[in-house]
């Protein structure tokens, strides 16, 4: 009976494990940022979301070529470009050399009267031409003469300053021998729009291969010239590549010195394999769960593959050493019961968080967990041999035994370095919490320097202030974005806001253009009204034949579409503004601040909403993001703290008030002098933390509830046996967390640390308070 | 970096008409330069008229200039429209009536660097930095000296033939711009003070 439920259970476990399998290998990893937004946003944190995933900014990528010469910079420059140009993973490829440029002029100058928001009809009445052509000629006597003397014979209403007009005041990139260049000089810059978006982080990592194969092809390179990349989808690309090296790294020494401790523990290699079934069978249904709850995985969840190997190998730990002796007492199983369900409470409560990073890591470690404790109790026990060859654990057990009686009797110390700990965070209480999302981001300070560099040399500010909105197609964004330019002009005159940009100044809705066509006057009225208008001034109609035949074609030319502007710089503008989503239209229109370094927003969205464009959503992105941050902080620290509860009320209910406070009170203290320590270090507290510290509560408690379990004290050996298996245990944990803390993703290394600080601690204290002394129990 | 692209439009509007005060002269370039370089400050009102093939008449503007050694020139024209323009150390400000204000590196555009340093070097005596862009020819005597610079740029030469300036002692009077299709602008500058 019992065999055949073994090999039922066996069964049903290489079912589980198959699928599991299965599943993982059809899995999509994310690395983007996603994990760390709201599941239901709000309408500016869907709007800050849209952006990072579809946003223009996402699909940029800034590319600096460096080393070799200038001329040989330049030449690679232009190289790349061409062997970039038609790769359809990119919609643009620029390095600023003068066919774009002379691109963009020519849609500006040929399609003038399509795009100036001065045309009208008054304006090419007989005075009104009178007036702009006098304006011209004052223009031309000014500081930008030249140039207007250019446009004169053919736009001497000035209607291309018009247009230029509207991009007054942007920073520019540098140029040198007409390519961009970086402020400095030292490099030949470049940028790139990928066509697939930020979501889409293997398109990216794809197009991002191309440009560095591409680049290393150019004939005749120079060996010291190199390239460097930055941008969102760089960064993303980088940030999923170091996670999934450094997860294969960890995992791979972390298993090796959990290895390497239990061999020297056990001394029997199918003893070893069978210790490690629990957590590979817990890693495996773990990943496969949140590939089903979620529908992909982050990269962050896998990194906690190995902090599910600190706790899962604790299990088996417990059985093998604990068991030694061939007993199997139920109390075992109890305590190990109650370990794992604390476990699971606290992370239950981590699943109900409204970020999917959360979540997922919830879910992968309760499941994980539950998967391997029940490997464990049903699977291990009929694989492992009847009689234990464990290693003479009697005279380490003396050992041990003397260190913690010494330890009981330093109760006092505990209470001391409580004290130290809270002293410290209440000095420290300012500046314990870390407020950026980018603390959490894995690129490393080299990647961010070159990322601001080279914005910096591509002449862009950050984009803060944004006014959005969607619509249904692609002719009401157009018009929306119309009737909120009136606005936003407004604004803009009473230095509420110091400029913005519209997506209509490069390609207005077809009704505005329509209406622009036919404020144009026909040939012989044009010509007519142009002589009217040139009465007393120093020039002739007859040098402006060519403004006549300019003003008949503007007026019957075909009307401009999106792809009029293919090629262009103005196109990845106007991607930037005007974004193609399923099925709809996402239009930002950047704000620029009048002076200083802030919007009045409120002002704005008075402005808005009194036009009746309420629908207009103006955010201040770096508040949208700190914002949803603190919330996520906020939400972290009450769910660790529900979780935390969680574990305390199920103690309560299992083992009486009495034993829990002792479980209890170790756990606190290890937890608050664990956030003390990373204070004092000058590490400021990240969620991440928290969660490390929810991690210190669900696997302190097993140590706790092993101390402090009267019925497991059977005589001093077998007590001497499960206080082995605890530190063993511990060992384990605080060894492989402990790796994860050296690593260089800030993730990972948050976790990694703040675990084995707090799991070493936990036993310490544990030991100290939760502990049963022999001499206290009857002999 | 997003609009940025975008204002490399315009690139060509900052080839701006810079012009200058009135400081000394002599002979020798080396001496003009030495003489020019110790005025320190100075003001002057301008006349400045541009002859434009397609127009019956020239194009007049006038106003005010202002020049403190070694890099600040300012030039303020108050007609027919007013505008102004700010050359500071490698930045140059432009000003237009309505209040806005456009600023371009002079390290970023060395054309514009060309024609700005045509007035400033030859104001502060800065013969390496006129040098760097000009070749530089002088005639006549320290009474009445003129300087013809020839840009050295490919670049600057399709704009700009020749600049002739023109003065007495540490005074210059006239900056005249010979452009490359024949039109040229003549300054005229009446000094109303100097250091």
């Amino acid at each position: 009976m019992k065999i055949r439920l073994h090999k039922l259970a066996l069964c049903l476990w290489l079912a589980v494990m198959l699928g599991s399998v299965l599943v993982i290998s059809q899995t999509r990893f994310v690395a983007d940022l996603s994990a760390f937004m709201p599941k239901l946003p709000s309408a500016r944190q869907q709007m800050l979301i849209d952006q990072l995933r579809d946003g223009a900014i996402a699909r940029i990528v800034l590319v600096g070529i460096e080393g070799a010469d200038e001329a040989e910079r330049g030449r690679l420059s232009r190289l790349l470009v061409g062997k970039l140009a038609h790769n359809p993973r990119f919609t643009s490829v620029q390095n600023g050399d003068r066919q774009t440029q002379q691109r963009d002029q020519r849609y500006f100058f040929d399609n003038r009267y399509l795009l100036s928001p001065a045309v009208m009809p008054q304006r090419f009445s007989a005075p009104g031409l009178h007036e702009t052509i006098q304006g011209t000629l004052d223009a031309m006597s000014g500081d930008a003469g030249l140039i207007v003397k250019k446009i004169l014979p053919r736009d001497p209403t000035g209607e291309t300053l018009q247009i230029l007009d509207q991009f007054i005041g942007e920073s520019q990139p540098a140029s040198s021998d007409d390519i961009w260049v970086s402020r400095d000089g030292k490099r030949a810059v470049l940028l790139l729009q990928l066509s697939e978006s930020g979501l889409n982080t293997d398109a990216q990592a794809a197009a991002l291969e191309d440009v560095k194969q591409a680049f290393a092809s150019l004939p005749g390179r120079h060996a010291d010239s190199r390239l460097v990349m930055s941008g969102t989808s760089v960064i993303s690309v980088a940030s999923r590549n170091i996670i999934q090296s450094e997860v294969e790294r960890l995992a791979i020494m972390g298993s090796l010195l959990v290895v390497a401790l239990l061999l020297l523990v056990y001394r029997s290699l199918p003893l070893l394999l069978l210790g490690l079934i629990p957590v590979v069978s817990g890693a495996l249904v773990g990943i496969a769960s949140v590939s089903l709850g979620f529908g992909h995985v982050h990269g962050l969840t896998l990194g906690f593959g190995t902090t599910l190997i600190g706790e899962a190998v604790d299990y088996s730990i417990y059985l093998f050493i604990q068991r030694a002796g061939g007993k199997n007492p139920s109390h075992f199983w109890r305590t190990m019961r109650l370990g794992v369900l604390t476990s699971a409470t606290g992370f239950a409560a981590l699943m109900c968080s409204s970020f999917p990073g959360l979540s997922q890591l919830g879910l992968y470690s309760i499941s994980g967990l539950l998967t391997a404790a029940l490997v464990t109790r049903y699977i291990l026990p009929g694989l492992m041999p009847q009689q234990l060859n464990l290693r003479d654990l009697h005279r380490p057990g003396l050992l041990l035994q003397k260190i913690l009686d010494g330890l009981t009797r330093l109760r006092w110390l505990m209470a001391v370095a409580l004290l130290a700990a809270v002293a410290v965070l209440v000095l420290h209480q300012q500046d314990i919490w870390n407020r950026q999302l980018n603390a959490l981001s894995s690129t490393s300070a080299a990647q961010n320097k070159l990322d601001a560099e080279l914005r910096g040399d591509l002449g862009g500010n950050d984009m803060r202030y944004v006014a959005s909105f969607s619509a249904p197609d692609q002719q009401t964004a157009l018009q929306l974005a119309e009737r909120s330019r009136v606005v936003l002009q407004q604004l803009s005159q009473q230095n509420i806001i110091g400029g913005f940009h519209s997506p209509d100044e490069l390609l207005p809705s077809i009704a505005t253009q329509r209406a622009r066509q036919a404020s144009l006057p026909t040939p012989a009225e044009a010509e007519r009204r142009l002589r009217l208008a040139l009465q007393g001034m120093p020039l002739e109609a007859d040098q402006l034949s060519g403004f006549l035949a300019d003003l008949e074609r503007a007026r019957t030319q075909p009307l401009l579409q999106r792809q009029s502007l293919q090629g262009s710089a103005a196109s990845v503008l106007l991607d930037s503004m005007l974004i193609r989503r399923a099925d709809s239209y996402l239009v930002l229109l950047p704000l620029k601040p009048a002076s200083g370094e802030t919007i009045a927003l409120d002002k704005v969205r008075a402005a808005l909403a009194a036009q009746q464009l309420g629908q207009v959503t103006v955010i201040d992105l770096l508040e949208e993001t700190t914002a949803i941050f603190d919330s996520y902080t906020h939400e972290a620290l009450l769910f660790s703290s529900l979780g935390s509860l969680a574990i305390l009320l199920l103690l309560w209910v299992s083992c009486g008030w009495r034993q829990a406070v002792r479980v209890t009170i170790p756990l606190g203290c290890a937890v608050l002098c664990t956030v003390a320590i990373l204070d004092a270090c000058g590490i400021q507290l990240t969620i991440l933390h928290l969660v490390g510290l929810l991690l210190v509560v669900a696997i302190g408690s097993n140590y706790a509830l092993f101390f402090a379990n009267k019925q497991q004290l059977g005589s001093d050996a077998e007590q001497r046996q499960v206080e082995i298996s605890l530190v063993v245990a511990n060992l384990a944990t605080v060894t492989s967390f402990g790796l994860l803390g050296s690593s260089s993703v800030p993730v990972l290394s948050f976790i990694g640390s703040t675990v084995a600080i707090g799991a070493l601690l936990a036993l310490v204290f544990a030991a100290m308070m939760a502990r049963i002394g022999p001499r206290a129990l009857p002999r | 970096m997003r609009v940025t692209i975008m204002s490399k439009t315009l690139g060509g509007l900052l080839l701006l008409l810079a012009a200058g005060c009135s400081q000394a002269a002599d002979w020798s370039l080396a001496d003009l330069m030495q003489q020019l370089g110790q005025k320190k400050a100075g003001t002057a009102t301008f006349v400045e008229k541009k002859y434009i093939a397609m127009l019956k008449q020239p194009l007049e503007s006038s106003g005010e200039l202002a020049f403190t050694a070694p890099d600040r020139l300012e030039k303020r024209t108050l007609k027919p429209k007013p505008e102004g323009v700010v050359l500071e150390g490698n930045k140059l400000t432009l000003e237009r009536s309505d209040g806005r204000k456009m600023s371009v590196n002079l390290a970023d555009r060395p054309e514009v660097s060309a024609f700005v340093e045509s007035v400033r070097a030859t104001l502060s005596g800065d013969r390496s930095a006129l040098e760097r862009y000009y070749s530089a020819a002088l005639s006549g005597g320290s009474e009445q000296w003129q300087l013809n610079l020839t840009p050295l740029q490919p670049r600057m030469q399709k704009v700009i033939s020749q600049i002739r300036i023109a003065g007495g002692h540490a005074q210059v009077r006239t900056i005249e711009f010979l452009q490359a299709d024949g039109d040229r602008s003549e300054m005229t500058i009446t000094s109303t003070s100097g250091k």
